[in-house]
């Protein structure tokens, strides 16, 4: 039975990878800690159910990783999907942390699977959860559980009473009851608010109707609005999220990963008036993995169709919806609900620029279009293998950029610049201050882990001071 | 080829949503053997639900579980898959049905059981002799007659085999598993013997909720092994009997007694332990139909080890009479209940694995993708 009457040493609201870590931390470092999930328990761990694997740097091949994976690298592959857009202090002392993160994991009974195949092949670079984010979710809760930690769910935190950095109590929504929790310490690890259409549509307009939520529906960004309203600083762009290519057809909340569609390079991708909007065969997957979903959102209806034929199919994972499925291009735009005559100009079109090659579907390769715009200038191969394959597209947002500033001891930093006295973050709630736009696979994991262990540390010895 | 039904198609259903996520990919073999494949016939479908080994691993990992609206449940959904098999390739077909309400079936194959013994005791030998205490050399012929002992139990024996033979036969043929092949019967005797894919990868499985543990594992050994001591036991028995010339009963520390003592120890505490793990388990991912015929033939299984047992502490009492028609009826029914109760498993079971560390080989474990 949780106490809501006592002084709690440490609160900490969320309840994903992030919000664990700091409860564990803070309370091994002795303190009493109080956790509350806005989920209920079969829904919990926030995106982290989502998950499947935290990017680690190591010096050496270990039983998860293999070969090495260094600093300097770490921080390229960073400095490249973020183009520039991050806190080169933060985000060199969270890579060096990162080494460290798996052992914890570890430590909390969190299994990691032998290095293997991998569908982005990652293993290099990140080391996988044995049955991914649901079973990491599962033994950090259960660890928490057994040092003691106060868990309840269905419990939103609604309101912090904030009086010059300082944080007081917490107004919270327990199974729909209003209470009041006390405590010494606050650690913010509630996530972002992609979750929260309303406040996407402050920046999208009716666009945000039509994207998809790929992970938690309980990602409302509450606590995010609230500190920023009272005076923290904000970090990240409000209008940018990280999104990908998701099944059009996906659940709009908690479709989780199966809904991507990775059919991209692969196809000719057209929009929902029969055009052609960007090149598909630009790169490798992996790293085009992220910018499909913004180019998707920014498109008419923010819907689009990748078209394929019968020598594609098997170069890209299966989907869970079967593509729709024709014997002529006429046809299969039919079932798209889009115009045949362009469709079939579109791939008339493409068909004519493509030039002979040697496909290879793991690398970029020299198959491409000529005098095409835009081109496709890797495996560009012939549409002309029935049946045809279409499968329609929409964006799956994954998180928002928007965060609270922290230090590198993740100690919240008010908007005149100083820290709080006793407000930490750790999460999506303040990964901005490092990822100002794209992802690197594996990063937000290792962001919640490492902030969320320095958050537990500090708040705990916060509380002993 | 089992008939397509509701339960396929949501099998074919689960496959989509597991063939695109994949996070399993390492708690055990179904997740590599449905990797090989992009469609799914129902053969394919019964070769997966046989491989699998009900560890849960997949169920408490899984974010599309219940209540998500896709509610991926496929140690609930291969369970029904698996029973539909059994009792499509049962021999012959028409005894199919006895898997439906396989709990009574196998209930009620033991009370007839232990009462035909009874009855046929009572009725082929002085009934005195029942009560009253019997020593020496073939002190349990002279309860039970060899011939009658021989010929049942021979008998049941003989036609559960065959009939598990012909199932197997059945099986193989029409859920797809090629040209049996000698090649890879080593990994499959491995993956039997030490219950490789009941490890979650190493670390155990879900037996009771989401944490890991090896319980479910070490019992279904301690079953395994104890019948298969048990089983020696008999043999040996029988050894001793025909070449040795040696009649029962055999001294505690002979071959036989000592093989049914430990082995009967084991089953018991295999049985037991399967019980309570199953009693206390969380039960969203436990088919709910089928639990009656395991109950009951796990019931069975430790009611003729420990009568077994007893029968070896009573042996030289008056109650040595009873117990043994008591015990000798329950390994009749036991063995008349063989092709038809949960028993088969181990065929079907067997075979998946046979026919994947086959694909296993020509494949090089190489994903589609």
């Amino acid at each position: 039975m949780v106490d809501l009457t006592r002084v709690w040493d440490v609160l900490v609201a969320g309840g994903g990878n992030a919000a664990l870590s700091a409860a564990i931390t803070a309370r091994r470092a002795g303190a009493s800690v109080l956790l509350l999930e806005h989920a209920p328990r079969s829904m919990r761990g926030g995106n982290s159910r989502h998950t499947r694997n935290l990017r680690a740097l190591h010096p050496a091949p270990t039983e998860v990783l293999t070969e090495s994976y260094l600093e300097d690298e770490y921080w390229d592959d960073l400095l490249r999907v973020t183009g520039g857009k991050t806190d080169e202090h933060l985000a060199r002392m969270c890579i060096r942390a990162s080494q460290h993160a798996p052992d914890f994991l570890k430590s909390c009974g969190v299994v990691f699977q032998p290095s293997l195949s991998g569908t982005l092949s990652l293993s290099r670079t990140n080391a996988f959860f044995l049955g991914g984010g649901k079973a990491l979710v599962n033994a950090l809760y259960r660890t928490a559980e057994q040092l003691g930690i106060g868990i309840l769910y269905d419990t939103e935190v609604q309101h912090i009473e904030v009086q010059d950095g300082f944080a007081t109590e917490a107004i919270i929504s327990h199974h729909g009851f209003p209470e009041r929790v006390r405590f010494k310490a606050l650690i913010a690890s509630a996530g972002g608010f992609q979750a929260n259409r309303d406040w996407l549509r402050k920046y999208w307009g009716d666009a945000a109707d039509n994207f998809q939520i790929r992970g938690t529906p309980y990602a409302q960004g509450r606590l995010l609005r609230d500190l920023l309203d009272q005076g923290v600083q904000e970090v990240g762009d409000p209008t940018q999220f990280h999104a990908v290519a998701n099944d059009a057809r996906a659940p709009m909340e908690d479709g989780g990963l199966a809904m991507r569609l990775d059919c991209v390079p692969f196809a000719v991708v057209v929009n929902r008036d029969v055009v052609r909007f960007y090149d598909e065969g630009e790169d490798v997957w992996p790293k085009r993995y992220a910018i499909w979903g913004r180019l998707i959102a920014q498109q008419p209806g923010q819907v689009a169709f990748a078209v394929t034929d019968s020598k594609a199919l098997h170069n890209y994972l299966p989907s869970v919806f079967p593509p729709y499925k024709a014997n002529s291009i006429a046809e299969l735009a039919g079932m798209a609900g889009i115009d045949a005559g362009k469709l079939e100009k579109v791939i008339a079109d493409y068909n004519a620029a493509v030039r002979p090659g040697t496909f290879q579907p793991m690398k970029p390769d020299d198959c491409r279009t000529e005098g095409l715009t835009p081109p496709k200038s890797h495996w560009a191969r012939l549409i002309d293998t029935p049946p045809y394959y279409c499968h329609p597209l929409k964006p799956g947002i994954t998180f928002t950029f928007l965060g609270v500033k922290v230090s590198d001891r993740a100690r919240i930093i008010m908007a005149d610049g100083k820290p709080s006295a006793n407000m930490f973050a750790s999460g999506e709630i303040m990964a901005g201050n490092i990822l100002g736009q794209g992802y690197l696979a594996g990063f937000g994991m290792t962001i919640g882990t490492v902030f969320g262990r320095l958050a537990g540390e500090e708040a705990a010895r916060n509380v002993r001071n | 080829m089992l008939p397509e039904n509701e339960t396929t198609a949501e099998a074919r259903r689960h496959m989509a949503v597991c063939n695109s996520c994949r996070y399993c990919e390492s708690y055990c073999a179904v997740f590599p053997a449905m990797t090989m494949r992009r469609e799914f016939s129902t053969g394919d479908l019964t070769h997966l639900a046989n491989l699998c080994h009900g560890c849960k691993g997949c169920y408490h990992a899984c974010q599309y579980a219940p209540p998500h609206e896709f509610g991926i449940n496929l140690p609930v959904t291969f369970a029904e898959i698996r029973a539909q098999s059994y009792a499509h390739y049962a021999w012959p077909r028409a005894m199919g049905t006895l898997f439906e309400r396989n709990g009574t079936v196998v209930t009620l194959a033991a009370a007839l059981g232990v009462t035909l013994v009874l009855l046929l005791t009572m009725a082929l030998v002085d009934p005195s002799i029942l009560y009253t205490a019997q020593r020496g050399e073939g002190a349990f012929f002279r309860v039970i007659p060899m011939w009658l002992m021989v010929s049942l139990a021979g008998g049941t024996f003989g036609y559960a085999i065959i009939a598990m033979l012909i199932g197997g036969i059945r099986y193989w043929r029409e859920v797809g598993g090629g040209a049996p092949a000698p090649g890879p019967i080593l990994d499959t005797a491995v993956d039997i013997i030490t219950l490789r894919n009941l490890g979650g990868g190493g670390h155990g499985c879900n037996d009771v909720d989401d944490a890991f543990s090896s319980q479910k594992r070490w019992m279904h050994q301690a079953m395994f092994f104890g019948f298969m001591m048990c089983f020696a036991a008999t043999t040996a028995g029988a050894f001793y009997h025909h070449i040795l010339g040696l009649r029962s009963p055999h001294p505690f520390f002979s071959l036989p007694v000592q093989l049914g003592t430990w082995g009967g120890m084991l089953l018991c505490l295999g049985t037991a332990g399967l019980i309570r793990l199953k009693i206390i388990t969380d039960p969203v991912p436990v088919a709910k139909r089928l639990v009656g015929g395991e109950y009951a033939m796990l019931s069975l299984l430790f009611l003729v080890s420990a009568t077994g047992l007893l029968l070896l502490v009573v042996r030289h009492t008056g109650a040595m009479g009873v117990m043994l028609a008591l015990h000798l009826g329950l390994v009749l029914a036991l063995f008349v209940a063989l092709p038809y109760s949960k028993m088969v498993h181990g065929v079907y079971r067997g075979l998946a694995l046979w026919r994947h560390a086959r694909e296993k080989r020509s494949s090089g474990m190489v994903a589609a993708e």
